[in-house]
């Protein structure tokens, strides 16, 4: 069974991110990149499928600009077959990047698509249900596992406190959060294979922006903190100030 | 005039902070966008008694579907409906909250009516005409003003952010038969478990107590756990992201750039240090207490109040004296 999985490419989790001069772009020098971590587990999760199964071919699809092709190597050493790059402009605008990958998965012989909950640098947590929406598959979110049986695949997903189990019809949509199974890294032989495994890059279909970015800022600082005192001892002043000064008790 | 409309998300039947708060922030934006404020309420049988109650937070009508099918939420059945709501009725704006369902949904309903979503907004302004939100990106390392150029322009609003202030005014609830066939639907739950009677979920918590590698021991929780209780309601526990990777604590309750992100009012980082990972998903919080031994661990940099020393010893007696006050009371 083939899977298709859709990974970004984003700043890794380390970076400090700093608004650049123009007030609406982050400053790149310095960042270093990664395949988003949902996306890493949706990647790992999607590997043991195929090795379980023996067969089917695991695609990697991302729409970016042309250096994301370091991510998609990235993710072929680590074992997917092939990879996919849409080049074109990625904004702010979920639905935009939706449709963009939904013409290029429209028809694809894959009855398993996975995504990530969520990118790791805008946050949405849209992009994977709308695909699913655009292609009328059914779509389940937050799946930390899941097996095939038969037509159908039994998810397991967290669920507003607490878990649940799900079953969805094939062809379907999932959108992985962290599974037991850390993404593995790429050896060595996975590294050398990944040159010669097929990565086409081709410009994406476009479409247009409808959430215009105004401006990005950092963070307000947070007020200077204090030590309230050390050990137990302190405990009585920290619910006195937090009673009457933070107002929180 | 266009109308606003929320989404009020009930569970097991009772309409919660998430429910209120779409309501009250469809209210703002009504204020400065003209027009009526309409809440819609998807459950079972029942659902609507309690739905008049969203008239005090700015609701003039609230709509309620009550479907057998629809006591519990499954997308298969939600979508659909609320969709066809949305596009019958003439909405500049649609709110949802950024809850587990929230997130489900919102998305869905945006690409089902070809409109582009904002997710968990922390601020909206609606003074220009177009909506304008604020909203965290790199899990809260910046964030991002947005305007929303389609109509209805949708956002989901992250929980506990919005202050929303009951107003004069009741609502007029009307029904309506939501069509649904849960025979056709491609998702079906087969089983829900419950981490525990009444936790209230982090994302929504208004205190949070956290706890990291320092507990020693998934044994020592029960320390938290006493903590959470002497607190009281509306309290959850929150872990980072080395105590899940270990197998101590479940991943629904990490907290930080894999984890959830959260702004209680309160939050207690209990023998944790402050990774970037972790402050990125909890640095929003408006008041941070840390209990590190370490007094240069950095979680000390972002805490309004420390207390270097021994959490094993910190924190059975914070336990005891916030029991004693909350006695008191
Ligand atoms: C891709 C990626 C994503 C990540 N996402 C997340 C995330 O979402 N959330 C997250 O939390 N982390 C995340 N991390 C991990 C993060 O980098 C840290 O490793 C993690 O947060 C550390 O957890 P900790 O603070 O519990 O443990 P530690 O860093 O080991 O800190 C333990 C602290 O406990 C203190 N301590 C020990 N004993 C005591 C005692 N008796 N009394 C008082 N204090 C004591 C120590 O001084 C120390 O400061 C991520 C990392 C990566 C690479
Ligand atoms: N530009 C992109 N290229 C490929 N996949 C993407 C892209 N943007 C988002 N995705 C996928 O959609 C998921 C959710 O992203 P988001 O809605 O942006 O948080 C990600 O984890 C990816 O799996």
């Amino acid at each position: 069974m083939n899977v298709i999985v859709c990974v970004k490419r984003v700043p890794d989790t380390e970076a400090r991110i700093r608004v650049d001069g123009t007030g609406t772009a982050i400053d790149p020098s310095g960042l270093k990149y990664d395949i988003s971590p949902y996306d890493a587990f949706a990647l790992e999760a999607a590997l043991r499928h195929k090795e379980s199964l023996g067969e089917g071919e695991v695609t990697l699809l991302t729409l970016g600009e042309s250096v994301a092709q370091e991510t998609l190597r990235k993710g072929l050493a680590m074992g997917a077959d092939k990879a996919v790059l849409l080049t074109g402009e990625v904004g702010l605008d979920g639905l935009a990047t939706a449709k963009s990958l939904a013409a290029e998965l429209e028809g694809a012989d894959a009855p398993l698509l996975l995504f990530g909950v969520k990118a790791a640098d805008d946050d949405q947590q849209q992009v994977g249900p709308m695909v699913a929406t655009i292609l009328d598959r059914p779509c389940v979110t937050g799946v930390s596992t899941f097996e095939v049986s038969g037509d159908l695949v039994v998810c397991h997903r967290e669920a507003e406190g607490g878990s649940e189990v799900v079953e969805v019809d094939l062809p379907a949509v999932l959108c992985m959060t962290k599974g037991p199974n850390e993404p593995r890294l790429a050896a060595l032989k996975g590294i050398m294979a990944a040159k010669r495994k097929p990565l086409e890059e081709k410009p994406a279909s476009g479409f247009e922006s409808r959430v215009q970015l105004e401006r990005l800022d950092e963070p307000p600082p947070r007020p200077e903190g204090r030590i309230v005192g050390e050990g137990s001892d302190a405990v009585p002043e920290l619910v006195r100030l937090l009673r009457e000064e933070a107002n929180t008790l | 005039m266009a109308n606003v409309l929320a989404f009020a998300e009930q569970r097991d039947g009772q309409l919660g902070a998430a429910a209120r708060e779409a309501v009250g922030v469809a209210a703002t934006i009504a204020e400065s966008t003209g027009g009526q404020v309409h809440a819609l309420v998807l459950g079972g049988p029942g659902a609507s008694s309690e739905a008049g109650s969203l008239g005090s937070f700015g609701a003039e009508v609230v709509a309620v579907g009550e479907h057998q099918a629809l006591a519990e939420y499954n997308p298969e059945g939600y979508v659909g409906v609320i969709a066809e709501r949305i596009q019958v009725g003439d909405y500049s704006a649609v709110v949802f909250a950024a809850t587990g369902v929230g997130k489900d949904l919102a998305p869905r309903v945006a690409a089902k009516l070809d409109v582009p979503l904002a997710s968990d907004v922390t601020a909206i302004d609606a003074a220009g005409g177009a909506l304008s939100v604020t909203r965290p990106v790199f899990s809260g390392k910046a964030f991002a003003t947005l305007r929303l150029e389609a109509s209805p322009a949708i956002v989901s609003i992250r929980p506990n952010v919005f202050q929303v202030a009951e107003r004069a005014g009741s609502g007029t609830v009307e029904r309506f038969d939501p069509a649904v066939d849960p025979g056709s639907w491609r998702v079906r739950v087969v089983e829900r478990k419950a981490a525990g009677d009444g936790q209230v979920d982090v994302s929504e918590a208004s205190i949070i107590v956290s706890g990291g590698r320092g507990m020693k021991d998934p044994s020592n929780w029960h320390l938290l756990e006493g903590l959470r209780d002497a607190i009281g309601s509306d309290v959850a526990l929150g872990a980072s992201r080395a105590v899940v990777d270990a197998g101590w604590r479940p991943h629904g309750e990490q907290v930080g750039q894999t984890g959830k992100t959260v702004a209680p009012k309160l939050y207690f980082a209990v023998g944790i240090s402050g990774a970037i990972q972790h402050l990125a998903g909890m640095r929003t919080a408006k008041t941070i207490v840390a209990i590190n031994r370490d007094a240069d661990a950095p979680i000390f940099g972002v805490a309004d109040y420390g207390i270097v020393g021994d959490l094993f010893e910190v924190l059975p007696r914070l336990t005891e004296e916030i029991a004693a006050l909350k006695a008191s009371d």
